[in-house]
C-alpha cells in the first residue's frame, strides 16, 4: 500500500487565486522596458515573458504576458502587484520569503509582503506544481541579474 | 546449432503454453487483478490508470519472470562454457525468438535488442542514415511523429546537410496523404512516422504510406512504440523496413525495446556502439564484427529486460490478440461518446473509432491541462498533461498543451465514466 494523503484542493485552488487566473494584472507587453525575459517550463509548457521598466533600481513598471496553468499564471500576476514600485532589492527579498513557502515554511506564509501570493501557500502541498508557482519569481530573478 | 536458433525453439514452447492456456471471455477486472499496483495502490481506492500511453503496468508474470531469471537463470550470455550461462542465453535468444514472431518477423537474427524505441531510431539514424542520407536529400517525417522520432533525424540532418519535411495532418489529426505525395520524391532517402500517434491515438495507413515510399526507393521507419501494446503488428504485411517497440509501453520491464530491420540492411549497416558482444576479431588497429544482430549489441545486454519482454508478450498473446482489439474498441466508443458530452471539451484526434486506439487527448474550456491533472488525482484518476513529447504537433493543434487519457487492457468502462465525472469536477472548480 502506497502511503498517500490527498492534499485538499480547495487549499490548491481557492478564489483569490481563481481570480487572478481569469483577470491577471498587468497583462500585456510593456511600453518602455528597460529589461524583458522570458521563460518556460520545458516539462509542463507554463511560459512567462516578463517586462521591468527599472529606473534607479527601482521597479517603476512591470507587466508580463504568459500561458500556462492557473497556479503559475495566478502567481505572476500576483508578483506584479508586489513588484511594482518597489525596489528591485526589495523584491528579491520578497521573491526568497515566496520560495520559503512554497518550500513549506510556515513563518514565510505569514509576511503581509507577499500580499495575495500568500493564497498560494497551498501549492506547497502539491509538489508537482510548486515549479509552476516559482516561474514567475525565477523569472523575475533572471531579469534583475540582467540589469 | 547457434545459439539464436537454439532460442528459436525455446521460444516456441513459451508460445505452445501461451495457446494452451486458451483465449478466455475477456473480462477487465480479471485482467486488471493481474496487475500488483493496480490491486494494491490504495485500501480502500480504486486507481484508474489512464497514463499507459506513458508506460503500462506490469503484470504478475512478467515481474515473476524477471525476478526468477535473476534468480535461478542468471549469468552472462555468449561466452560460458558452463550449464547456468547456456540456460541464460537459451532465455535470452528465446526471447528474441518471441518477439520475432510477435512482430511476424522472418527471422529471429532481424531482432536487435535495445533500450527501447528511441535507442533503436537512434541506432538507425546513426548506421543507416549516417551511410545513405547525404546532403540535399530528404528525410520526410510526420506532425504526429514523436520527439523520439525527429531529435535524432535533426541531429543526423545537421550533421549531413539533409532536409526534414513534414507531412501535416488535417483536422481530425490524420496524416494529409495528399501532401504526402506531393513532398514525397526522389530525393526522400527515408520516411518516418509512427504506427499509432502518441498524442492522439491515431492509427496510420503504414503499409499505403510504406508502398509509395518503395516506388521512389525511399526506406520507411516505424516508430511502433504506441502499437505493439493494441493491435497485431506484422512488419511483412506492412512492408516497412525498420520497426522499433519498447517494453516498458507493453507490460515489460523499463530499459528494453527492440528494433527489427530486413536482414540485408542490418548486414550493409555498420556497427552502432563498439564493445565486447559486438566483434568477431580485435586486432591492434581494427576489428571484425561479429554477425547480425550481435553486431549491434555491444556489452552485456538487458537479458532479465530481454526474458521480462518476451513475458509480457507472451501474456498478450495469452490475452487473444483480438480480445484485445475488441476490449478497446469498446473504450473507444465509451470514450468518444462519453467525452464529446462534456461541455466544453474539446476532443482532438480522428472521430471515427476505426482510426484510432483509446487515448484521448483533449482541451477542457477555461481550464489548463496541468489543473485537469491535479484535479483528476485526488480522484485517484492519473492522467498525462503536456505537449506529449510532440511539441510541432501541440503548435499544429494551435495548444500549448493537452490533457491525455490513455487506455490498456486493464480501463474498464466505468474508468472511462470515473474520468468523466472528474472532468466535470473540474469544469466546476474553474465555473
Amino acid at each position: 500500500m502506497i502511503d498517500r494523503s490527498t492534499p485538499d484542493l480547495g487549499d490548491l485552488f481557492q478564489d483569490i487565486i481563481l481570480e487572478h487566473y481569469k483577470r491577471p494584472r498587468n497583462k500585456g507587453a510593456l511600453e518602455g522596458a528597460t529589461v524583458d525575459i522570458r521563460m518556460n517550463n520545458p516539462t509542463c509548457g507554463d511560459e512567462v515573458h516578463l517586462y521591468l521598466r527599472v529606473e534607479d533600481g527601482v521597479v517603476r513598471d512591470v507587466a508580463f504576458e504568459g500561458e500556462g496553468c492557473s497556479i503559475s499564471q495566478s502567481s505572476i500576476s500576483m508578483m506584479t502587484q508586489i513588484l511594482k514600485g518597489q525596489p528591485v532589492a526589495e523584491g528579491l527579498r520578497v521573491g526568497e520569503l515566496f520560495k520559503d513557502m512554497m518550500h513549506g515554511d510556515p513563518d514565510a506564509a505569514k509576511s503581509k509582503d507577499l500580499k495575495d501570493a500568500r493564497a498560494l501557500q497551498g501549492v506547497s502541498q502539491f509538489p508537482t506544481r510548486v515549479k509552476c508557482a516559482l516561474l514567475g519569481w525565477n523569472a523575475f530573478e533572471e531579469a534583475a541579474k540582467k540589469g | 546449432m547457434s545459439d539464436t536458433k537454439r532460442g528459436q525453439e525455446n521460444g516456441a514452447t513459451v508460445a505452445a503454453k501461451a495457446v494452451d492456456r486458451g483465449p478466455s471471455p475477456f473480462d477487465p477486472e480479471q485482467v486488471r487483478a493481474r496487475f500488483p499496483i493496480l490491486r494494491t495502490y490504495e485500501n480502500d481506492e480504486r486507481l484508474v490508470y489512464l497514463d499507459s500511453a506513458a508506460t503500462a503496468q506490469r503484470p504478475d508474470v512478467v515481474l515473476e519472470t524477471v525476478a526468477k531469471f535473476y534468480r535461478t537463470e542468471n549469468a552472462n550470455v555468449h561466452r560460458g562454457i558452463y550449464e547456468l550461462s547456456r540456460r541464460a542465453t537459451d532465455r535470452f535468444e528465446g526471447a528474441r525468438s518471441t518477439v520475432a514472431r510477435f512482430l511476424n518477423a522472418p527471422d529471429p537474427t532481424e531482432i536487435v535488442w535495445t533500450r527501447g524505441t528511441t535507442e533503436a531510431i537512434n541506432l538507425v539514424a546513426a548506421t543507416w542514415g549516417q551511410e545513405h542520407i547525404g546532403e540535399g536529400d530528404e528525410i520526410l517525417l510526420t506532425r504526429l511523429d514523436h520527439h523520439s522520432n525527429i531529435v535524432p533525424w535533426q541531429l543526423l540532418a545537421k550533421r549531413v546537410g539533409a532536409t526534414l519535411r513534414y507531412v501535416d495532418v488535417d483536422e481530425d489529426g490524420r496524416l494529409r496523404l495528399d501532401q504526402y505525395e506531393a513532398l514525397l520524391s526522389e530525393r526522400t532517402r527515408l520516411v518516418g512516422l509512427n504506427h499509432v500517434s502518441n498524442a492522439l491515438g491515431t492509427i496510420n495507413p503504414v503499409a499505403e504510406i510504406a508502398e509509395r515510399a518503395r516506388s521512389v526507393g525511399a526506406v520507411v521507419l516505424v516508430d511502433g512504440a504506441q502499437s505493439a501494446p493494441h493491435i497485431p503488428v506484422d512488419v511483412q504485411a506492412l512492408g516497412c523496413d525498420f520497426y522499433a517497440i519498447s517494453g516498458h509501453k507493453m507490460g515489460g520491464p523499463m530499459g528494453i525495446g527492440a528494433l527489427w530491420a530486413r536482414k540485408e540492411l542490418l548486414e550493409a549497416m555498420p556497427p552502432y556502439q563498439g564493445g565486447g558482444e559486438m566483434i568477431d576479431v580485435v586486432e591492434d588497429d581494427h576489428s571484425t564484427w561479429a554477425e547480425v544482430p550481435h553486431k549491434f549489441e555491444a556489452g552485456t545486454p538487458n537479458v532479465a529486460g530481454a526474458v521480462g519482454m518476451a513475458a509480457a508478450v507472451a501474456f498478450l498473446q495469452s490475452l487473444g490478440p483480438e480480445s484485445v482489439v475488441s476490449h478497446e474498441r469498446g473504450l473507444v466508443e465509451r470514450g468518444l461518446e462519453r467525452l464529446r458530452a462534456v461541455p466544453g471539451l474539446r476532443l482532438f484526434g480522428p472521430p471515427d473509432p476505426e482510426h484510432r486506439i483509446a487515448v484521448f487527448s483533449f482541451a477542457l474550456q477555461g481550464v489548463h491541462p496541468h489543473d485537469v491533472a491535479t484535479i483528476l488525482d485526488a480522484e485517484h484518476i492519473a492522467v498525462r498533461a503536456g505537449h506529449h513529447c510532440t511539441q510541432p504537433l501541440m503548435r499544429r493543434l494551435g495548444v500549448p498543451a493537452t490533457t491525455r487519457a490513455s487506455c490498456w487492457v486493464y480501463n474498464t468502462p466505468d474508468d472511462i465514466d470515473r474520468l468523466v465525472t472528474g472532468l466535470q469536477k473540474a469544469s466546476d472548480i474553474f465555473a
